[in-house]
């Protein structure tokens, strides 16, 4: 983190775009670097070794979900486990119905399979949100037809941090017979997730949100739940996903979900305590403010603010420059100028929606990270506003 | 395993050791350069620029613009797009797919499916080194054909397919031609490769093959191809291939492309020369060795592979590894089944002799000794196995 090397701290705040690997992690993927090299597919004791090594990373995966090993399917990431799961579950089931569910604040991944399956033929229905970005049960039970096949609700919401009612979809789900996904990227490791308890047929996860490597992720596919494959080829994954194993990547999700679990009660705590703090000194110091998302159904690492009268971008520029990363929304969406999709489904205004800031907070951070965040954020907010054309007297 | 330089390896077409530069470059991203490269700060701006060097890299060993390498994660990825994709984006007249009848897993699992749902599917067969007639492979091209799909090297016997001639005979059937996709993870930086010359428009290619890391690959499109996505989310990758960055494994991708940028003319001349003298090996302590695959003409340069009737593939390549030679059967894989190659049979051989196959592959790591101790291990174990020498068929 040496990209702003004048800056008083460095604070990074962007742990829901993406996060460093912990050096445990990182210490359990150099060996297959380096000696351990082999193709797990090979029939000599490199692949052996490399195969052993993949089947422990996946009983540490299943592990921190509380599912069997061999429900776990090792994907490229999160994106790749949304496409698989959907469409896997699509064109499996076609013959039984041509109804999907969805809700309107779904990450890309999901939201862009849904309308490419739309486009394609399939009837898809998108629920709405409350103004914390809360999805309904009830609303979700009413959409649900003789032909609905899969309903899909992320657990986390990776912008505004919404706990989503998951269990209680799941169990409509399955009182109705319809497969039930859920996009878990964002909550995996920093809420307890059992995919028994909380009736869930299919789960995504990846590894670069919970200090693992990039370029790997996981779909949780209950025992018995048929998928159409999207990558054909060999024999890998149970014939569900072909291409040769990144195993230093799994090898890394494994150790990531091992250390996950076992800090998490502790870890989501003390995120909560420091997320809390943040924003209440935001709503304190900083006139203006709204909180986005819901104010105790939320993830721990999760602050998600808009700062009225300014573009969130303009504010990320200079906080940056004080060596403060965040984010505006989704990373994926940020490079465009569309408000957030999941803002506008919640009920806020264009203008709203663009002055909006999420902080995500992670293992790195510390009491004095969020005192630096209080101290410099008022001032550039004040500073900004003082430049902008709208403003509360401008009449916008 | 560690590396310990009493082991042979030679099953460089399964997977290679990254290179240590390759390592050191990952180890210092992974620690410091964590970005996510869509990021609005400077550490989403560092993390794009490695990105954008490596795919210079990329692009710069196989001779095309930086902008038409899409990272995918990996191979097997890249062949299922090219192929799918390209049905996507063609709408429903186009109905029919031809590839050969060696194609990796990955191209033919992918023309299984099509067939299954109804699209027309032609495998063009091989002659005995394994080699397609660019004549009837054209001659196989109809109005509704999407896409024609070949090999450049073939990974079992490493023949090198006629792609140029099979580009430049798709190219003069005018502008409502086929696409033409090539699988080259074998080939890439082992071989050349002229992708605007020879009229390639869809390319795939895999780091793990080349001493980069695994987890990571890329798909070529020629400009103005159209292709549709196959994993659709943020829209990284020019909107064509969604999904955060592997940002760590596409920068040791970039450097392994470096590196072979610099070595492959003589790597390429060194492993030709280990070739021969492998091959003259294992015919001296065995006499009655088929070569499965070309001599010298059309072979690629790291890949051997010999039947050796009488006794069982995985027998030999156990007893390789009792003295430390690691090998494999055929494609790593297809090589936890136990049934014969059906690559070696497409060559026309029997079953006995695809039953008894064992590929050797090589890098630019191996040495004089490592050929030399492969063919004395080789001589041990058919020399300690001759008392179950029996028909298999
Ligand atoms: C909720 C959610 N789903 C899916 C993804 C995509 O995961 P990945 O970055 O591993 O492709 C992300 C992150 O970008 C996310 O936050
Ligand atoms: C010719 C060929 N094509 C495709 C692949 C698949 O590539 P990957 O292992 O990167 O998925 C391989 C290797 O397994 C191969 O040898």
């Amino acid at each position: 983190m040496s990209s702003q090397p004048n800056a008083r701290r460095q604070v990074y705040l962007d742990h829901s775009a993406t996060t460093p690997v912990r050096p445990e992690v990182l210490a359990a993927m150099l060996p297959y670097f380096a000696g351990k090299f082999g193709n797990a597919s090979s029939v000599h004791s490199w692949g052996y070794e490399a195969r052993e090594a993949i089947n422990d990373a996946r009983e540490k995966v299943a592990s921190l979900i509380e599912a069997a090993p061999n429900e776990i399917l090792f994907t490229s990431g999160g994106t790749e486990s949304d496409n698989l799961a959907i469409r896997g579950v699509a064109r499996a089931r076609k013959s039984k119905g041509n109804h999907l569910i969805t809700s309107q604040i779904e990450h890309h991944a999901v939201l862009h399979t849904f309308e490419a399956l739309q486009k394609e033929g399939f009837d898809v229905t998108f629920v709405p949100c409350d103004k914390y970005g809360l999805i309904d049960p009830d609303g979700v039970r009413k959409a649900i037809r003789k032909d609905t096949i899969l309903i899909s609700v992320m657990h986390g919401q990776n912008e505004v941090g919404t706990i989503e009612p998951v269990k209680e979809i799941g169990a409509i789900a399955r009182e109705h017979g319809v497969l039930f996904h859920t996009d878990a990227v964002q909550s995996v490791g920093k809420v307890p997730i059992n995919v028994n308890d909380m009736n869930i047929d299919l789960l995504t996860l990846s590894s670069h949100k919970i200090y693992g490597p990039k370029g790997v992720g996981a779909l949780y596919v209950k025992r018995g739940v048929r998928l159409t494959p999207q990558l054909t080829g060999g024999a890998h994954e149970r014939r569900m996903r072909a291409g040769t194993e990144n195993v230093p990547g799994i090898v890394g999700f494994g150790e990531a979900c091992r250390l996950a679990k076992a800090e998490l009660p502790e870890e989501s705590r003390r995120l909560t305590k420091l997320r809390d703090k943040l924003i209440e000194g935001i709503l304190r110091q900083i006139p203006d403010v709204i909180l986005n998302g819901h104010p105790v159904l939320r993830l721990p690492h999760n602050v998600n603010v808009s700062i009225k009268y300014l573009e969130g971008e303009s504010i990320l520029l200079n906080l940056d420059r004080m060596g403060v990363a965040a984010s505006s929304g989704s990373a994926c969406t940020s490079g465009s100028l569309e408000p957030s999709h999941v803002l506008l489904a919640m009920g806020l205004t264009h203008e709203t929606a663009h002055g909006s800031l999420r902080f995500a907070l992670g293992m790195s951070n510390t009491e004095e990270d969020i005192d630096y965040v209080l101290e410099v954020l008022p001032p550039i907010v004040e500073k900004l506003r003082a430049m902008s054309p709208i403003g509360p007297g401008s009449g916008l | 395993m560690s590396i310990d330089s009493s082991l042979v390896y030679m099953d460089n077409s399964s997977t290679t050791r990254p290179f240590p530069e390759v390592n050191e470059a990952m180890n210092s991203v992974y620690a410091r350069q964590f970005g996510n490269p869509s990021s609005l700060h400077s550490m989403g701006y560092e993390a794009e620029k490695l990105v954008s060097k490596a795919r210079k890299s990329v692009a710069n060993l196989l001779g095309v613009g930086e902008d038409r390498i899409f990272f995918t994660s990996g191979g097997t990825e890249a062949n299922n797009w090219a192929i799918f994709g390209s049905l996507r984006s063609a709408g429903s007249k186009y109905n029919h797919v031809i590839a050969s009848a060696v194609e990796h897993p990955s191209v033919l699992a992918v023309m299984e499916y099509l067939k299954q749902i109804g699209y027309r599917v032609s495998l063009a067969p091989v002659d005995r080194e394994g080699r397609v007639d660019p004549a009837q492979v054209l001659s196989l091209v109809g109005e509704d054909t999407c896409v024609v799909s070949v090999m450049l090297v073939q990974n079992e016997v490493g023949t090198v397919q006629p792609c140029a001639e099979i580009g430049a005979g798709l190219a003069q059937l005018g502008p409502r031609r086929p696409r033409f996709h090539v699988d080259a993870v074998q080939g890439f930086a082992r071989i050349d490769i002229d992708v605007e010359r020879w009229g390639i428009d869809l390319l795939s290619i895999s780091s793990h093959k080349i001493h980069g890391p695994k987890g990571i690959g890329a798909l070529y499109i020629r400009k103005g191809v159209r292709m549709h996505p196959l994993i659709l989310g943020g829209g990284q990758e020019q909107g064509l291939r969604s999904g955060t960055e592997n940002v760590p494994g596409i920068a040791g991708f970039g450097v392994a492309c470096d590196i072979w940028a610099k070595i492959s003319g003589e790597a390429r001349r060194k492993m030709y020369g280990l070739r021969k003298r492998l091959m003259g090996g294992v015919r001296a302590v065995f006499p009655d060795a088929v070569l499965n695959g070309p001599e010298v003409e059309n072979a690629a340069p790291h890949i051997v592979n010999f039947s050796f009737p009488g006794f069982r593939g995985e027998t030999i390549l156990h007893a390789l590894e009792k003295r430390k030679v690691f090998v494999s059967t055929g494609s790593a894989c297809s090589s936890r089944k136990s049934k014969p190659s059906p690559v070696i049979l497409a060559l026309g051989k029997t079953e006995e002799e695809a039953l008894s196959a064992i590929r050797f592959s090589m890098s630019p790591y191996t040495a004089v000794e490592d050929v030399d101790n492969t063919v004395s291990a080789l001589e041990d174990a058919l020399k300690e196995l001759a008392p179950w020498r029996r028909k298999l068929t």
